[in-house]
């Protein structure tokens, strides 16, 4: 049998503990161990960004860690984004924006997303566009997405419901 | 009416479980017991199979069976669209089987599965697989593959050739370029492209031992057209032992439209388990060499006219490589869709065109995102510019002065839209083309272009401009042409809707398309909301699971709108219909005095004598006192079989700007001027444009698949492939006109194609013209800082 890990996290503020093989990436152990699947694998090199999540604050792809070195951490995911049943701003700026079509890509860019507007509150679209470069999207040729995160943007600055 | 959201920018209903993680695509789906298989993937190009050993993977932890190509008992894959239909043209047709037996044909063909308890395993498990190849020489390139000497894929198919189809007038195209003052002619190269949906493809097979009923959950545009091919064409169970669901599809431009031998593979193993559900998911490198490429066309154009500007003829040789097996319609893109548009917007009064499909030692290729038409665009839109410049005119103008005009309409092409055997013809349906050139023109700045480009020189940079006049064939297609004699697809091309009102009101479309992230759910509701006078938010879309909806085509080619629609609407029609005479019965009057005003149905003359749609469901659906001969409920269902296809039509104009040091091309600015006809919801309209161009905008600049000649795919992940990024675009700068379609009631034409056929064009001519000062006349895609920093130091003498 393959060696198993203990690890503990907190993911979305609840506080798990799960055994994994060494070899377990992060994306897996989200997905597949705790069955939170809103956060997606679109490639096998660290290119595409659909699994980024929030470790210790800061986007990273999830895809690129092991699960092991997310031991004693703390994670947020997509599902963990909103405030209960109130939207972050930034997930509201996607849809009001129509900052999505087919949805795949939208858990890695929003959290890329919000991990921009923590670090520049009010980004050029140039900045938007140099800080998602990481996140491929194949629908919307990224117009969208970046004028929903500029208005994601404008509504943090003016204190519009923003949790992030 | 009173509702009237039909044409409104309404936020999309369902965006709310993708922004917060709780969409359900393939991967997300986990059932009781389910195992995970892994195939095992040629490395070769071209080989024979003399042996698969499989002992020491049968025996790897967690491992539930491992198969090859002999254990399954299925038909090789259908091949569903020959050249030329059943009009009697050689087609040599060779499809993969479910796992390959004698021989591999390209790199990614699979040759073994395993399934086990984990994915891990699966995987782990296929390298104790030991496969005893006889490599043979291999071939990628389409014109290498048809010299004499070439390694040989079939032995069907001499000289690897698939089929070779011509259309139009030979002897009449012939005569006009012998005849003409000015002929060019030019070598074209349309690379290959790999599609990339942000999802792969994916799916779970369970077999159910208790009812012998085969379900599968698949990531596909076309579940109703994959249960019928799967049933009738490679496992031989009947179809209605066969069920197939499309759950949320995260993307797909083609590539998910085809019959793949992963869906029989899946079923087959939780056959062979007993039933145990059994998931495949496509891994991203995997699926660069396991799901369909789109283009690669090499073609040799010759277009003919006079030296005022007028275009009299269009001669066009094109090698279509379809890849070393063919998928499902490979042969009809390069055919039907691509050489019937070849003269696109222009009445050029001569068209022919000569078609050759050929095998070679790579991933096969069908349809990608505007299948045909974007090679087609390309063609007629780099022929027009090469024209231009040969005998000293302006791009847009030789362009206006030979638009169909738009008194013209509808226009039957002479490349051969009308001519397909049997009679069944399509004709251009609309048009007007020279507002949206001017409108474009106007918007990009193009009187004053010739100052920018000297104040670029001036920066070290060249400024290039270019135009793309485009059209499109939308909403495939009227049944009759589509499937005639002589055209291909045998079979229909209609669309289906069912609408049920249930009786507190709530009502359900179940709509026989399938989407993949263009809003389906949001504009079946404007229009049945608009329709039947009821709110958005008391109407829930379903579609995409063949347990449940009409069979339906599925959605691809631009279709939905137009056809999907209107199946819709003609739902509605029913409902109202049946509606009118439930009212009819409750107010005790007569039927044709009724009168319908959104959800009101009242007595003519007299509003106060009304009964609500909701009422009326109510009292039928309850049926405690229908007119005599009524049955309950309103539950209609509608076919529509479209009596043309729609064409949008635009200008697009790109601005590039070129380092003359490093070759590096800068997209400055790009203009699309697009008519669409009427918009359902005009926010999903412009996300669709905005996607498409960035898609054509990647073939040109950036994207292309890159075979060694050994037949290894060297662009094989994302690391590799160069998908486009959010830095590489400028904000894209959209404009319209509106020329509505006479095809369909809401006068839509159709636009998930549009921006990918007009975009390449565009700045291909822009990157040219740009390079036009060296003596450039023409370069080959994609325009990479290399391939451009090589044109400019071979322009101007250095080393290249």
């Amino acid at each position: 049998m393959p060696v198993s890990e203990h690890i503990a996290f907190v993911v979305n503020g609840t506080p798990r503990e799960l055994d994994v093989e060494p070899r377990r990436l992060l994306v897996q152990a989200l997905r597949e161990d705790l069955d939170m699947t809103g956060t997606h694998v679109g490639c096998d090199t660290s290119q595409c960004g659909a699994c980024t999540v929030h470790v210790d604050g800061r986007a990273v792809k999830s895809c690129t860690m092991l699960a092991v070195q997310a031991d004693g951490s703390s994670i947020k995911t997509i599902e963990g984004l909103a405030a209960g049943d109130v939207l972050h701003p930034m997930q509201t700026a996607f849809w009001e924006q129509h900052g999505l079509q087919c949805g795949f890509c939208t858990p890695g860019m929003i959290m890329t997303a919000v991990d921009l507007l923590g670090r520049n509150p009010d980004p050029t679209d140039d900045e938007i566009r140099h800080a998602i470069e990481g996140n491929f999207c194949r629908c919307t040729g990224y117009q969208n997405i970046v004028a929903a995160i500029r208005a994601a943007a404008a509504a943090m600055r003016t204190g519009a419901g923003a949790t992030a | 009416m009173t509702t009237d959201v039909l044409g409104a920018r309404i936020k999309r209903v369902e965006d709310p479980r993708f922004i917060t993680g709780n969409g359900n695509y393939l991967d997300d789906i986990k059932l009781p017991s389910m195992a995970h298989l892994a195939i095992l993937r040629s490395p070769y190009a071209h080989a024979n199979i003399r042996s698969i050993d499989i002992a020491a993977a049968k025996a790897m932890p967690g491992v539930a069976a491992v198969f090859v190509g002999a254990d399954i008992p299925y038909n090789p894959l259908p091949m569903a669209w020959p050249a030329g239909g059943s009009a009697g043209i050689q087609n040599n047709v060779n499809t993969p089987r479910v796992l390959a037996t004698d021989s591999v044909k390209w790199t990614g063909e699979g040759v073994a599965a395993v399934v086990a308890d984990t994915a891990a395993q699966a995987f782990d498990a296929l390298d104790a697989i030991i496969v005893d190849y006889e490599p043979l020489p291999a071939v990628v390139d389409a014109e290498k593959a048809i010299a004499p000497g070439a390694p040989q894929l079939h032995e069907n198919a001499p000289n690897n050739v698939v089929f070779e189809w011509s259309v139009g007038d030979k002897a009449g195209t012939d005569a006009a370029v012998d005849a003409a003052e000015v002929v060019v002619r030019q070598r074209l190269v349309n690379q290959r492209l790999i599609p990339n949906p942000m999802e792969t493809r994916g799916n779970i097979g369970w077999y159910n031992p208790g009812t012998d009923e085969y379900t599968i959950w698949m990531s596909s545009q076309t579940p109703h057209i994959q249960r019928l091919l799967l049933a009738a064409f490679v496992m031989g169970v009947p179809e209605h032992k066969i069920r197939c669901i499309s759950p949320d599809v995260g993307g797909a431009f083609g590539s998910k439209i085809f019959t793949y031998a992963d869906y029989p593979l899946t079923l087959f193993a939780s056959k062979a388990l007993g039933g145990r559900p059994v998931k495949w998911v496509e891994a991203r490198r995997e699926s660069y060499g396991s799901t369909i490429h789109g283009r690669d066309h090499i073609t040799y154009l010759e277009i003919a006219g006079t030296r005022d500007g007028e275009i009299t003829g269009l001669r066009v040789k094109t090698l279509a490589n379809l890849g070393g097996r063919l998928s499902t319609i490979g042969p009809g893109i390069p055919t039907t869709l691509y050489a019937r548009v070849l003269s696109g917007c222009y009445k050029i009064p001569n068209v022919y065109a000569e078609v050759t499909g050929v095998y070679t030692n790579t991933t096969f290729v069908d349809a990608y995102r505007g299948a045909g038409r974007p090679e087609a665009t390309y063609v007629i839109e780099r022929a027009m510019d090469l024209f231009a410049a040969e005998i000293g005119m302006d791009r847009a103008e030789i362009r206006r002065r030979n638009f169909i005009a738009a008194d013209k309409f509808p226009y039957e092409n002479p490349s051969g839209l009308g001519t397909a055997s049997g009679g069944a013809k399509i004709y251009i349906d609309s048009g007007n083309y020279e507002p949206a050139l001017d409108k474009a023109l106007a918007t990009a700045g193009y009187a004053g272009i010739d100052k920018a480009k000297t104040d670029a020189r001036k920066r070290g940079k060249y400024l290039g401009i270019g135009l793309s006049t485009y059209i499109e064939v939308c909403g495939v297609a009227p049944s009759k042409w589509i499937g005639a004699v002589g055209e291909g697809w045998g079979a229909a091309m209609w669309e289906s809707a069912n609408i049920k009102m249930h009786l507190t009101g709530k009502t359900v479309v179940t709509m026989g398309t399938q989407p993949q992230g263009q809003g389906h759910e949001t504009t079946y509701s404007q229009i049945v909301s608009h329709e039947l006078g009821i709110p958005m938010e008391d109407i829930v879309v379903q579609h995409s699971d063949t347990q449940g909806t009409p069979f339906g085509y599925g959605s691809y080619g631009s279709r939905t709108s137009s056809v999907g629609s209107t199946a819709a609407i003609k739902a509605a029609a029913k409902i109202r219909e049946k509606a009118r005479r439930m009212a009819a019965h409750m107010l005790e009057a007569a039927v044709d005095d009724i009168e319908v005003d959104g959800a009101n149905y009242f007595v003519k003359g007299s509003p106060d004598r009304v009964k609500t749609i909701q009422e009326i469901a109510f009292a039928i659906d309850l049926a405690f006192d229908p007119p005599e001969g009524m049955e309950p409920y309103l539950d209609e269902t509608a076919y529509h079989d479209t009596p043309n296809c729609t064409w949008p039509f635009g200008t697009h104009i790109a601005i590039v700007e070129i380092d003359e040091d490093t070759g590096h091309v800068d997209l400055v600015r790009y203009v699309a001027v697009d008519d669409v006809g009427k918009k359902i919801n005009p926010m999903i309209v412009d996300g669709q444009l905005h996607g498409g161009i960035a898609q054509g905008v990647g073939q040109a600049l950036w994207e292309g698949a890159v075979y060694d000649d050994n037949g290894q795919l060297l662009t094989g992940s994302m690391l590799d492939y160069a998908m486009p990024r959010a830095s590489y675009f400028p904000n894209l700068e959209l404009g319209e006109t509106v020329t509505p379609s006479p095809v369909n009631p809401i006068g839509v034409k159709g636009v998930g194609e549009a921006g990918a056929i007009a975009s390449t064009a565009a700045v291909a001519n822009a990157v040219v013209d740009a390079l036009s000062p060296l003596g450039i006349r023409h370069l080959d895609m994609p325009y990479t800082p290399q391939t451009v920093w090589r044109a400019i130091q071979g322009a101007k003498g250095g080393q290249a």
